[in-house]
């Protein structure tokens, strides 16, 4: 185990080194945007003495350098500090946010993976006949939309004129599971319509590829089923590649779904983004960016180690 | 005629006419503005505001970013959401005039700089508190502060001295000005207990609504008070969910999602209004967009250039095509019909010869750069490309910038010399003209040095004879429309939606959306 140890530990350290990084390039683009945050929050309506007040009551005037170690040590420590605009807890507002954004990955993943592996594996079944050329034509289609269309035509269609799911997703705590499920149909339809198609064809692709693999065509002479010889021989051989495609779409249905999150006013994490990138609320920004690449870099750790780990190759280098 | 006015009558009362039209078609039927309104009060009586329910609010201009702390409200789910819990002093009347919130009478020395408000006696907070003078007197020191972030603070400057005397509140001005109560209409000026010193945030107030969840930029939840002095407040439960983006704000509002909602889009209103359950209410407010230059920079400072600017935009078109007619055709002075004391002037049209004959005087050469952005206003880059076609075709050749969003209220307007723009407007022409023509006002956007003017300015607010300061108002409109650094193409009209699942609305003259942001409040739930 000893190799697959330090393996590990050189993949998160250097995930970690790659956050730190990252955490440099958010505070430093969030320093370069024009306008500041005191006349983001006062709009148009703005004196020049109310200006000056909000800007000392901020801490506007104090350095640059100053204000990112005092951010970062207390990112390390929990405190992500107090938003701008509201002047309440960044940490504890996010973390409802946050749970918000994963509750809509999660069933958004939960419909959409499993459908994904199921219609690569049909595909490779039926391969080149009909199921595979409408399996593959429908989700390259959907793909091929942009999301917030698909968003606004499924709106329209379902929720406006026949009226099976609420056009706004809008949940809150004092929602029973079954209704927060109902709120988020649409959504979680849009999603998985999105990143179908690059799971099923990843599945697809890797599949097929082990299946021209000499001791594919001996479990066929062996006289196995198609189904059972993809299930039990082809899958685990082709799990790496399906991995990481899955990990990479998990970490779209948490970090990229700013948009349809605004389109179906789902109190996520990537509308509170943007409400306050649009106030130039530094602090929320910057947490919030950084939560994001933590999410990213940590499912894409998760996709490496799962690849090494099921590559007997990789588990026992020479 | 009776089967017209019982259905008159009946349409009332279910809301579906306004009161304004319900007069006009009485009157045609040869019965006398008194006698109609009567049989309207007495048919919408008969069916009565409907008591418990909920209505359900689509807003738009909320953010997660937002704070209840009233001196920093700066959107209209902010405005919606103050006043559900809170009231200012005074406010505006739907049909022109003030009536008196936490204020029950108001009045003035002759010489208007003293001005005495006594508080409606009984009224509580919702913390059970008790309506003080005191706590009006608190209010207005935490926005009038030198340290204070309140919007109003604009506002509150020229009050010498405040003090209490039992239950009237008095403020003593520096100079005479009439107009005081419209300026205390301010929605940030809710009366909080002890002003809000101790918790600005903490939503208490006297309003009719007390609320119960508060997620900022999602969802806030209202319920009905018992002990609330007014008769505002028909349905039990009052339900907001912000909803910025347009396409779902529409959508919910026609799967019934939500009971209303502000902001219908101009291009899709008509869509919005054909299905049978959705009515678009419209309401001509002082809000305009404007094409602003500095009349103290190069060359704007040729008072030719500017004419030419002004003869050479397309009024008609600009309304027809960026408000899609919901709107009216403005006429380079702020100052619209929905103002008190307004007298119309000549309106100035598309004249391209003569926008060439000011461009050719001025002696400028080459082209003009106007700034524009998405957020100007509504449509401003479309607006500023009409403009542009407008111009050329009186041999002025515009380019036009496209600057970002972000940062455009710091960087351009009142920053660079030609820009698209907007105003809400104000209550009065004062408040207008001083805000944004006065010489030493700090929003001069327009960079307008009159001296002529400034001295009408402060004429007019000392002035207590109507007529002879509707004349005032007249000529300093009129300074501004030939002088001044401002085009104003067209005033937008606010545009709602309701559904009939709720009744109440009524057309207002004055204020602003959704019946000034008390139709929730003010409509009941039908059904």
């Amino acid at each position: 185990m000893g190799p697959i140890a330090r393996l590990l530990a050189q993949r998160i350290a250097l995930g970690l080194l790659l956050l730190f990084l990252v955490s440099i390039l958010i505070f430093a683009g969030t320093q370069i945007l024009p306008g500041d945050v005191a006349q983001s929050i006062l709009g148009q309506s703005a004196t020049p003495e109310a200006l000056a007040n909000l800007r000392a009551e901020l801490g506007l005037n104090e350095p640059a350098l100053s204000r990112y170690f005092d951010w970062l040590g207390g990112a390390l420590t929990g405190d992500l500090g107090t938003a701008l605009t509201s002047g309440q807890d960044i940490a504890g507002q996010l973390w409802t946010r946050m749970g918000n954004t994963l509750f809509l990955a999660f069933w958004a993943a939960l419909v959409s993976v499993p459908l994904a592996i199921f219609l690569g594996l049909l595909a490779v079944r039926y391969r080149e006949r009909w199921p595979d050329k409408l399996i593959s034509a429908v989700t390259l289609a959907s793909i091929s939309v942009p999301e917030f269309l698909i968003g606004y035509v499924l709106m329209f269609f379902v929720g406006v004129q026949l009226g099976w799911a609420p056009s706004v997703s809008t949940i809150y705590d004092g929602m029973s599971l079954g209704a927060k499920l109902h709120a988020i149909a649409l959504p979680v339809a849009v999603l998985t319509l999105v990143v179908l198609a690059h799971m099923m064809r990843m599945t697809r692709a890797a599949i097929l590829n082990v299946m021209q693999s000499a001791y594919i065509e001996t479990a066929e002479l062996k006289g196995l089923s198609m189904f059972t010889i993809i299930r039990r021989h082809a899958f685990p051989n082709a799990i790496a590649p399906i991995v990481n495609v899955v990990m990479l779409n998990l970490a779209y249905l948490v970090v990229g779904v700013v948009v349809i999150e605004v389109v179906f006013t789902y109190p996520g994490m990537g509308q509170y983004l943007v409400d306050h990138v649009s106030k130039r609320d530094v602090p929320v920004v910057q947490a919030c960016g950084l939560i994001f690449a933590a999410v990213y870099i940590g499912l894409n750790l998760v996709a490496d180690i799962v690849s090494i780990l099921s590559n007997p190759r990789l588990r026992h280098p020479k | 005629m009776s089967d017209y006015l019982d259905y008159l009558k009946k349409r009332a009362a279910l809301g579906l006419v306004s009161r304004r039209e319900f007069m006009g078609r009485t009157a045609a039927l040869g019965l006398t503005a008194a006698t109609a309104g009567t049989l309207l009060a007495s048919a919408v009586q008969a069916a009565g505001p409907q008591k418990g329910g909920t209505i359900k609010v689509g807003i738009q201009g909320g953010a997660s970013s937002d704070s209840l702390d009233p001196a920093v409200a700066a959107n209209a789910t902010a405005s919606t959401v103050n006043r559900l819990w809170g009231e200012p002093l005074v406010e505006l009347h739907p049909q022109g005039g003030l009536e008196g919130k936490v204020a029950e009478s108001w009045e003035s020395s002759p010489d208007a700089k003293i001005w005495r408000f006594k508080v409606r006696p009984g009224i509580t907070f919702s913390n059970g508190k008790t309506v003080t003078a005191e706590d009006v007197l608190a209010t207005m020191e935490r926005h009038s502060g030198e340290d204070t972030k309140s919007g109003a603070l604009g506002i509150m400057r020229g009050i010498a001295g405040m003090s209490v005397e039992g239950d009237t509140f008095i403020v003593e001005l520096d100079a005479p000005n009439a107009d005081l109560p419209y300026l205390l209409t301010d929605y940030h000026l809710m009366i909080q207990p002890n002003g809000g010193k101790d918790d600005p945030a903490a939503a208490i107030g006297t309003g009719p609504y007390v609320l119960q969840e508060v997620d900022m930029g999602v969802r806030f939840v209202a319920s009905k008070r018992d002990d609330y002095w007014g008769d505002y407040g028909h349905a039990e439960t009052i339900e907001l969910i912000v909803i910025n983006d347009d396409t779902a704000r529409m959508a919910a509002l026609q799967s019934g999602q939500v009971d209303m909602v502000n902001r219908v889009p101009p291009r899709t209103a008509g869509l919005v209004a054909r299905a049978p359950n959705i009515e678009i209410k419209t309401t001509s407010g002082p809000g305009h967009y404007v094409f602003i230059m500095h009349c103290n920079t190069a060359p704007f400072d040729n008072k030719d250039l500017r004419l030419a600017l002004k003869y050479a935009i397309n009024r008609e078109e600009l309304v027809e095509k960026i408000l899609f007619g919901y709107g009216s055709v403005g006429n380079d002075t702020p100052i619209n019909s929905s103002y008190p004391l307004y007298t119309p002037l000549e309106q100035r049209t598309y004249d391209p010869d003569k926008a060439k004959f000011h461009f050719d005087k001025s002696g400028h050469d080459g082209p003009v750069l106007l700034r524009t952005s998405d957020n100007s206003f509504p449509s401003a880059p479309d607006a500023a490309a009409l403009f542009q076609q407008s111009a050329a075709a009186a041999g002025i050749t515009l380019d036009i910038k496209r600057e970002p969003n972000d940062g455009y209220w710091s960087e351009v307007w009142n920053a660079q010399p030609f820009c698209t723009s907007y105003w809400g407007g104000r209550p009065t022409q004062d408040s207008m003209f001083s805000t944004a023509y006065l010489s030493t006002a700090d929003w001069n956007d327009t960079r307008f040095f009159n001296d002529r003017f400034d001295e009408l300015l402060f004429a007019a607010r000392a002035e207590l004879d109507e007529a002879k300061r509707t004349a005032m108002y007249a000529e300093m409109s009129m300074l501004v429309h030939d002088d001044g650094g401002l085009i104003c193409p067209m005033f937008n009209d606010f545009v709602d939606g309701v559904t009939n699942r709720v009744a109440g609305w009524e057309d207002a003259k004055v204020g602003f959306e959704l019946n000034n942001f008390y139709a929730p409040m003010k409509m009941w739930v039908a059904a």
